[in-house]
């Protein structure tokens, strides 16, 4: 790239060659104003607002859509490119019904904002303005289509960066409108981005609809509790409620996006029935009382299970989104009482390699470097449903790179992945061996006799060599193990295999964790044989499957219903349902916890403690509360702090999350165990297996759970079960064979 | 996008019909899916009695495997594609810059009283569809209008009522 020297405004700026005037004006800081110009989409040029005077140029430009140029003069506030500017807005403003003091969005419009610059005090257009009816594309989404400049931001979006064109332009000059056209839902997992894009009140939040103006908001810097990216937000709040949640710019992480489960997840904090109060059970029924009391009855009942039936009749679940203080203080809570039964891992089914686990499970190489991979290599990941912003990454990738998969569910891509080899949850270890057999074919070096004895037996077929030779010859390629594949029941072979993969290519390696703070937790030691910093602990405990299957007498549920969330749906009922004491640290009032619990413990949601999540690249990201809990409710790591006191445990000081954070850090940066873990080479490799059944995007938590305006979406789950119902009394076969159990839907 | 919702069209349009959008799909790459989305949605248009429905354009649409919009964006911009049913004669009138400037709204007006009904109706009998469309190219003859892919330009009433008296219309002179 070149280098050309221009000048904006008199300032002398050096700029490289093909950037565009607006690019160049951005990054020295001077506004050129503009409505269709956005950094991460297309140049459209449609909306004329940032018309500039370019020297030897007999009109204004748009800056947006004007390259530099070596020794290029542009003023963008000179008489010229004033009236052009004026002149566009009030053409602008012709049709807009400058309805601002009952939209949304005033206060924050750029319309508005833009208009103040650059509008006349009074309109010259006399004649009547059109109206635009107004559609409906959801829940999540409030359309004013009056209000519309046309900048064609949100179709952009839809079009080049979801890929899944929804939204269009229909008609013709007068008679252009934006939106469907038929009237429909916008089904995409990222829409709530155009809320964003809009640079006026068209497109605004629904769930927050009318509840707040823009300048009575507070902002607090927070991260998405959700998925394992670790998406920065802002949650913006006002008299101590939440108000909605915004994308904070991430370039690293998430761009300027965020997910649709991440943005509007808090509703179910403010609309669905908190907890405010502890709660104990007495001869089944449920009073209210003080923390002393609930605490004390806590205390008093696994007391006495722990004399009667010893420490390990009493472990520990927590949701693999709490924070990484509350997975130390709990597992230090837990262990403090004598036992190693402490898990988060509640999906997982096959635990035969826990040993070899890396200090945590994530992705060895950075989020943005997966936009430039030549080959990526998907095994049982549904990046839509599980990291829709990690999509869009490898959706990027595919300009240049190719997207290869061996996926045992149906998935959505709006990459093209070729070759796609769709197999049953039995066939997915065979089909990795063949990949694995025809690297070992194609190896230039020398392999290991043990390796190619293991083997010898299997050929490749052409698309395992194809993948395998993709992999191989290309610069940039990875292995990607999904959540799927991770929830298998030889995960630890498919995993060993997905690492022989990339090993044998020489291809990055990432596995994409489920929940927020998957790293965290094995970091934290919230693991059954693993103390904090991947000590290896003298016993090991139970671990979910054990809890859940065999059952324990007394537990302690942290974040979680593990009726809902694990992979044991129905033993885990039955389980707690059986147990003699189960004791919960939730936000919310009612649920399925009611039935077998012995104690509810109010404790803070994500925007209202402090903690740290640690991403799949196992970056540390720290956020304080936003807003205070609700009623009696306390961040939960003060609850813990309480109880291991009341247990009379050592250690048990600490006055602040960060206190918790560093004890932790601490341990962590002392640690010598590799990053990288070597699962071991197995004996020989089993085939068959299968999945537990899928969850819907928005049923992977206790808060997406309970998100009123999320579970009216597609993906919502009365939809979700009703699509599953409907594709299996098309294909009674596909579904069963895909989600490889018997009963395969839970109606 | 799974076969079998290509496979819808050839339930609704005839052999013929899929054999020509063939034939314009071939004119393009194959990667290159909305080309043929104008020709394709004349095809279908004449196979329908000359208009289109929203089931229509959204089989074609799965069809040519682009998404819905794309087609509905097409079909709404184009006023030679007819989205209500309409009558057995489209008459097209330009009411565009130049011919606006020539008359053209007297010429609308003297339609709207011979054929009994406003612009974008269809008179009863369902003959006679008047449309108010965008310019068609023809502006040295302005004022001008389409009728059955005919172009009738340098109108004046008389021009007009000879027309439609070829079209089939009694117009009873000296009104």
């Amino acid at each position: 790239m070149g280098i050309v020297h221009i000048e904006i405004d008199g300032v002398a700026l050096e700029a490289e060659t093909g950037s565009m005037i607006i690019e160049v004006a951005d990054e020295a800081g001077m506004h050129i104003p503009r409505f269709c110009y956005h950094k991460k989409l297309s140049v459209a040029a449609n909306c004329r607002m940032c018309l500039v005077d370019v020297s030897n140029a007999p009109k204004a430009l748009p800056a947006c859509a004007t390259p530099v140029a070596e020794g290029m003069k542009v003023f963008t506030q000179s008489t010229k490119a004033r009236i052009a500017q004026k002149a566009v807005m009030e053409f602008l403003l012709i049709n807009h019904p400058l309805d601002c003091p009952i939209c949304d969005q005033g206060g924050e419009c750029e319309l508005q904002d833009v208009a103040m610059g650059f509008g006349n005090d009074i309109s010259r257009f006399t004649e009547g303005k059109r109206v635009v009816k107004d559609k409906n594309i959801g829940p999540l989404i409030q359309t004013d289509m009056t209000r519309c400049i046309h900048c064609t931001r949100c179709v952009r979006f839809g079009t080049e960066v979801v890929g899944m064109r929804e939204m269009g332009a229909t008609g013709r000059g007068e008679h252009m409108e934006i939106g469907t056209y038929i009237e429909k839902s916008i089904e995409s997992e990222v829409s709530g981005n155009i809320i964003d894009l809009c640079p006026v009140g068209a497109l605004t939040a629904k769930p927050s609809l009318f509840r707040a103006r823009a300048w009575e908001m507070q902002s607090s810097p927070s991260i998405a509790p959700h998925d394992c990216l670790g998406t920065n937000i802002d949650i913006h709040h006002r008299r101590g409620e939440v108000i909605r949640v915004v994308p904070r710019e991430n370039e690293s992480i998430n761009e300027v996006w965020i997910s649709d489960r991440d943005r509007f997840s808090y509703q179910a904090l403010n609309e669905s029935k908190r907890l405010t109060q502890p709660k104990i059970k007495k001869n089944d029924r449920w009073e209210e009382c003080d923390w002393e009391t609930a605490l004390t009855f806590l205390v008093d009942n696994l007391s006495a299970i722990k004399i009667e039936h010893g420490p390990d009749a009493i472990g520990a679940l927590a949701s693999p989104s709490c924070t990484l203080e509350e997975f130390y203080l709990l597992q230090k809570l837990m262990r403090g009482i004598g036992t190693n039964n402490i898990d988060h891992r509640l999906r997982q089914v096959d635990f035969s390699v826990q040993y070899e686990d890396p200090i945590y499970p994530g992705m060895e190489f950075s989020i943005d470097k997966l936009e430039d991979m030549d080959a990526t290599f998907l095994v049982g990941a549904d990046l839509r449903r599980e990291q829709p912003l990690l999509a869009f990454r490898l959706r990027k990738s595919t300009r240049y790179g190719r997207v290869m998969a061996v996926q045992c569910l149906e998935t959505h891509d709006n990459y093209r992945v070729s070759p796609e080899i769709r197999v049953s949850s039995g066939e997915l270890v065979g089909e990795l061996q063949g990949i694995v057999a025809a690297l070992i074919e194609q190896s230039s070096e020398p392999v290991s006799a043990k390796l190619t004895e293991l083997f010898e037996s299997v050929t490749p077929s052409d698309d395992q060599r194809t993948i395998a030779s993709e992999l191989r010859i290309n610069e940039n390629a990875c292995v990607i193990v999904g959540q799927t594949a991770l929830e298998h029941t030889h995960s630890g072979h498919i995993r060993w295999l997905a690492r022989q993969v990339s090993e044998l290519s020489r291809a990055e390696y990432g596995e994409l964790t489920h929940g927020a703070n998957t790293a965290g937790a094995y970091i934290a030691g919230a693991l059954p044989h693993r103390l904090p910093a991947a000590e290896e602990s003298n016993v090991c405990g139970w671990n979910t499957q054990q809890m859940l299957q065999k059952g324990l007498t007394g537990y302690l549920l942290c974040h979680t219903e593990p009726e809902l969330d694990s992979s044991y749906r129905d033993a885990a009922r039955a389980s707690l349902l059986k147990s003699q004491f189960v004791a919960c640290l939730t936000p919310f009032a009612d649920g399925e916890f009611n039935d077998y619990a012995n104690v509810l413990l109010p404790v803070a949601a994500f925007s209202e403690t402090s903690g740290t999540f640690v991403n799949v690249c196992g970056e540390w990201q720290s956020f304080s509360a936003a807003v205070g809990a609700k009623g009696e409710a306390r961040p939960a790591w003060k609850v813990l702090r309480v109880l291991g006191n009341l247990f009379e445990i050592e250690g048990f000081d600490y006055t602040s999350s960060l206190e918790i954070k560093n004890t932790v850090a601490d341990k962590y940066n002392s640690t010598t165990s590799a990053r990288v873990g070597h699962l071991s080479m197995p004996e020989q490799l089993e085939s068959g297996g299968e999945i537990p059944k899928p969850l819907s995007i928005y049923d992977i938590d206790s808060i997406t759970r309970r998100a009123q305006c999320l579970q009216q979406t597609v993906y919502g789950l009365t939809n979700w079960r009703r699509d599953q119902i409907k594709r299996l009394s098309e294909n009674p076969t596909a579904l069963s064979e895909a989600s490889g159990t018997k009963e395969s839907v839970d109606v | 996008m799974s076969e079998k919702k290509q496979i819808r069209l050839k339930t609704l349009v005839s052999k013929e019909a899929i054999d020509e959008i063939e034939h314009w799909r071939s004119k393009y790459p194959a990667e290159r899916k909305r080309p043929p989305i104008i020709a394709a949605l004349k095809v279908v248009q004449a196979e329908n009695g000359n208009s289109l429905n929203d089931d229509l354009m959204m089989a074609l649409a799965d069809y040519l495997d682009v998404p819905h919009i794309a087609v509905f964006e097409v079909a709404t911009f184009y006023t030679m594609f007819h989205l209500k049913p309409v009558g057995e004669h489209v008459i097209s009138v330009c009411t565009n810059l130049s011919c606006m400037m020539c008359g053209s709204k007297s010429i609308v007006e003297h339609l709207e009283k011979r054929l009994k009904i406003s612009l974008g109706e269809t008179t009863h009998d369902g003959r006679f569809t008047l449309k108010e469309v965008e310019c068609m190219a023809a502006c040295a003859g302005a004022p001008m209008l389409e009728v059955s892919e005919t172009y009738h330009e340098n109108l004046t009433f008389e021009k007009v009522d000879s027309i439609l008296e070829e079209l089939g219309l009694e117009v009873a002179h000296g009104e």
